[in-house]
């Protein structure tokens, strides 16, 4: 550090760059006066807010401020100001609503649904609602191919009731026989080859044609006469190109062998207690899901 | 630290009052004040009809609807290259001035100098000029002292919320909000704008005034890199004027007469005759007190005056001075003023071939398409239609582009949707491909999504892409 000198009165710091000078001229009043005043804002601030740290928390401050409580706070203000519209979604004829599309209650069940949606069926449908991926037993809920019905109220049942489970007695319920136990292998290849028929899949003619009997006989009272299904049963279509577990030969020779039981939770809070969906909620996922593009 | 004990820790601000001058300069700067004070005023109250839903004001920033009203233009949201391209320019203009005129937008336009001008102005009604105000600083606290700062302060504060409150007209329709103001139904965000501009006015053109310019505004900073040689300033014609005296015997002694007039004036409180300093917002009155006292003493005007460092040296050497607009045009201004008209002439025509109409595609990614029990393949796009048109029309959905693909509206079996004026729509529409199709069996089909507003034709299109099966 070389020496200070001074200039018109004004010390140096003593700090030199290249024969630059730094002059000691001392600060605007205003400054300084604004320096002090956020050391006593920062003072008085600590004590009014959370601000210390502690081992487990901070000191809470005078106040009692806690941005949790302000969370809190405003999700009550928001189920508040929601209440009404809860109700009327909780009583309100699902098929009317799904057609008066402007109404409030509408882009309420819309919105929210998708909130539910995402919390509790993304998991298994995806958060697409396409079933996260082809043929894995997740019905994609988007396309127009319906197990159990695709009208709003129907959806809005399975939903609350959910598909094979014990909880509700009112659960969509079927059961598909392992027909690897009943029928000889060689009327299981043949069934195998009919079924891949129907919805115009490769396949070989001749058991095909044998396979149509077996398929009277053993299938047609639940998928139908001509495959078609039936959403009464929760009956596949078997002649539509989707296929929930896949429809190559041998996914559906598995299919046939095996049978299949898909399994879906009642989502309704009479059966969840604790963890289901409120009747609002229930008719407002119902609605989101119908809206995706599948909805009849 | 420092060894000088009494040094203190901030300096004190040294007052300044300005004397009261006249000349063409304060002339100028008296016009450019009221101008500008006035389109600041009354703009807000400039009417322009806009139909029955919006308020008929010509220039209007209408928050709640994100919009931007100015005369005859629009502006919406998705516009806002407009403002952004209006403040590159804005940001040109002043490099162009500076470096030609110096600080011009200091001396003369600057909000900060022109209701500084305005409240020395009434500060001068009220305590007097110069002397009496210096006088009425240093007296002792007497009814007289309290009395004039009273109507000061109160002046000053008139002034401070005709400010805010000609802020506020601007967001809303101004005889509404006036009315609302007054009779206390304004929300209360008017009045909290109102009271925050009323203060800072005050303080940054009553209280803190040159301060402001010397320690706080950045643009002083930036200035002197676009100053040079040829820019021309302000400045004191040291060579004539030194060895400056006082005294009748003006033997061996230069034009200045040391009368401090130049000092005087200066609403910053600097002496020019030190040379260039940051401090100077080159406001000219200094050259109009100069020039009064070089007239009475009979010598030539501009002692102290525009000109540019380089003809200074010229002038000293006794040479002539170059002709004001060679210093003008010179590579730098033409460059910064054909980029100023660049920027302008690509507003006005992005402003002229600007449709009514807008659509953005947003096509749905997850999933990239759905199967269809049929085996078609249909993909989902999220569509915002905006009508700019201020009617409610009829919008048309149709694809071109790729054989075989049609387009569903969501919710709705025909090919139209009804856009309400000045509102944007989104609008969900799904397009599929039969089965078997090219698109349906492809990774990725390009097309092309298309509107027509039904009533004007008019027409505006956006290319997106089909996922067919292969894409998954
Ligand atoms: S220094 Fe800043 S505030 Fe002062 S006149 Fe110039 S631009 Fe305005
Ligand atoms: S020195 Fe002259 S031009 Fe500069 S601010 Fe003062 S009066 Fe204005």
């Amino acid at each position: 550090m070389s020496e200070k000198k001074e200039y018109d009165g004004v010390e140096t710091t003593g700090h030199e760059w290249d024969g630059i000078e730094e002059l000691n001229n001392p600060l605007p009043r205003w400054w300084v006066w604004i320096f002090y005043a956020t050391i006593v804002w920062g003072i008085g601030y600590s004590i009014a807010y959370p601000a210390w740290p502690g081992i487990k928390s901070s000191t809470a401050g005078l106040l009692g401020y806690s941005t949790r409580a302000d969370v809190a706070e405003d999700i009550a203000a928001v189920n508040d100001q929601n209440a009404a519209l809860r109700t009327e979604l909780a009583g309100a004829d699902l098929a009317a609503l799904v057609d008066n599309r402007d109404s409030e209650v509408y882009s309420y069940a819309v919105n929210g649904g998708r909130a539910v949606f995402a919390a509790n069926c993304s998991q298994c449908h995806g958060s697409g609602a396409n079933g996260v991926a082809p043929a894995n037993g997740y019905p994609n809920l988007r396309d127009d191919a319906w197990l159990w019905g695709g009208t709003v109220d129907e959806i809005a049942h399975t939903v609350a009731h959910g598909i094979r489970n014990e909880q509700s007695l009112d659960a969509r319920w079927s059961e598909m026989p392992a027909f690897g136990d009943i029928l000889p292998p060689e009327e299981v290849d043949q069934v195998v080859q009919y079924v891949l028929s129907l919805s115009g899949n490769e396949s070989d003619a001749a058991l095909a044609e044998a396979g149509a009997e077996v398929f009277d006989l053993n299938c047609s009272s639940c998928h139908g006469p001509e495959g078609m299904g039936d959403t009464f049963q929760g009956a596949p279509n078997l002649a539509d190109a989707i296929w929930l577990y896949g429809g190559d030969e041998e996914t559906v020779t598995e299919t046939v062998m095996n049978s299949r039981f898909g399994v879906m939770p009642a989502w309704s809070e009479d059966y969840r207690v604790g963890a289901g969906l409120s009747q609002d909620e229930v008719n407002a996922v119902a609605v989101y899901v119908h809206q995706l593009g599948g909805g009849q | 630290m420092s060894s000088t004990e009494d040094q203190s820790l901030y300096a004190k601000r040294e007052p300044v009052f300005p004397r009261r001058v006249k000349g063409k300069f304060r002339t100028l700067k008296w016009w450019i004040m009221a101008v500008t004070l006035g389109i600041y005023y009354l703009t807000p109250w400039i009417r322009w009809d806009r139909g029955p839903a919006l308020p008929d004001q010509a220039v209007l920033v209408d928050m709640a609807n994100r919009r931007f009203f100015f005369f005859w233009i629009e502006i919406w949201p998705h516009e806002f290259y407009f403002i952004a391209g209006l403040l590159i320019m804005a940001g040109l203009g002043l490099f162009l001035f500076t470096s030609a005129l110096g600080r011009v937008w200091c001396g003369y336009t600057c909000p900060q100098t022109v209701w500084t001008d305005l409240f020395i102005l009434t500060e001068r009604w009220i305590e007097g000029d110069r002397n009496a105000r210096v006088r009425l600083w240093k007296k002792k606290w007497d009814t007289e002292k309290v009395r004039k700062r009273a109507v000061k302060y109160v002046v000053w504060l008139l002034i401070g919320l005709a400010t805010g409150g000609a802020w506020i007209f601007y967001f809303a329709d101004a005889p509404t909000l006036l009315q609302n103001l007054v009779t206390g139904q304004a929300h209360p965000v008017a009045y909290t704008t109102m009271a925050i501009l009323t203060f800072t006015t005050v303080f940054m053109g009553g209280v803190a005034r040159e301060q402001v310019c010397i320690y706080a505004c950045p643009w002083p900073r930036i200035q002197a890199a676009m100053m040079d040689e040829d820019t021309i300033t302000i400045g004191y014609r040291e060579w004539r004027g030194e060895p400056r005296g006082k005294g009748k015997t003006r033997e061996g002694l230069g034009d200045c007469i040391d009368c401090n007039a130049c000092v005087n004036v200066c609403p910053t409180g600097i002496d020019i005759r030190d040379g260039q300093q940051l401090a100077c917002i080159t406001c000219g009155l200094c050259i109009d007190a100069c020039d009064e006292v070089m007239e009475k003493i009979g010598k030539p005007r501009g002692l102290i005056d525009y000109f540019t460092l380089r003809d200074e040296e010229v002038e000293r050497a006794g040479g002539q001075a170059k002709d004001i607009w060679r210093h003008i045009f010179r590579p730098r201004t033409v460059l910064y003023s054909s980029l100023w008209a660049a920027v302008g002439v690509g507003l006005v025509v992005a402003l002229f071939v600007r449709s009514e109409i807008d659509l953005t595609v947003r096509a749905e990614r997850n999933p990239l398409f759905d199967q269809m029990a049929d085996g078609s393949v249909r993909n989902t796009y999220e569509l915002r239609l905006r009508n700019m048109t201020g009617d409610d029309r009829p919008f048309r959905i149709t694809v071109t582009g790729a054989p075989m693909l049609y387009l569903q509206i969501e919710g709705t079996p025909y090919e139209t949707v009804q856009v309400e004026a000045d509102e944007m729509l989104i609008q969900r529409v799904y397009v599929t491909a039969p089965a078997g199709s090219e698109a349906a069996q492809e990774t990725r089909t390009d097309f092309r999504i298309w509107v027509e507003d039904l009533e004007s034709n008019e027409r505006t299109h956006e290319d997106t892409h089909f996922n067919g099966l292969e894409s998954r």
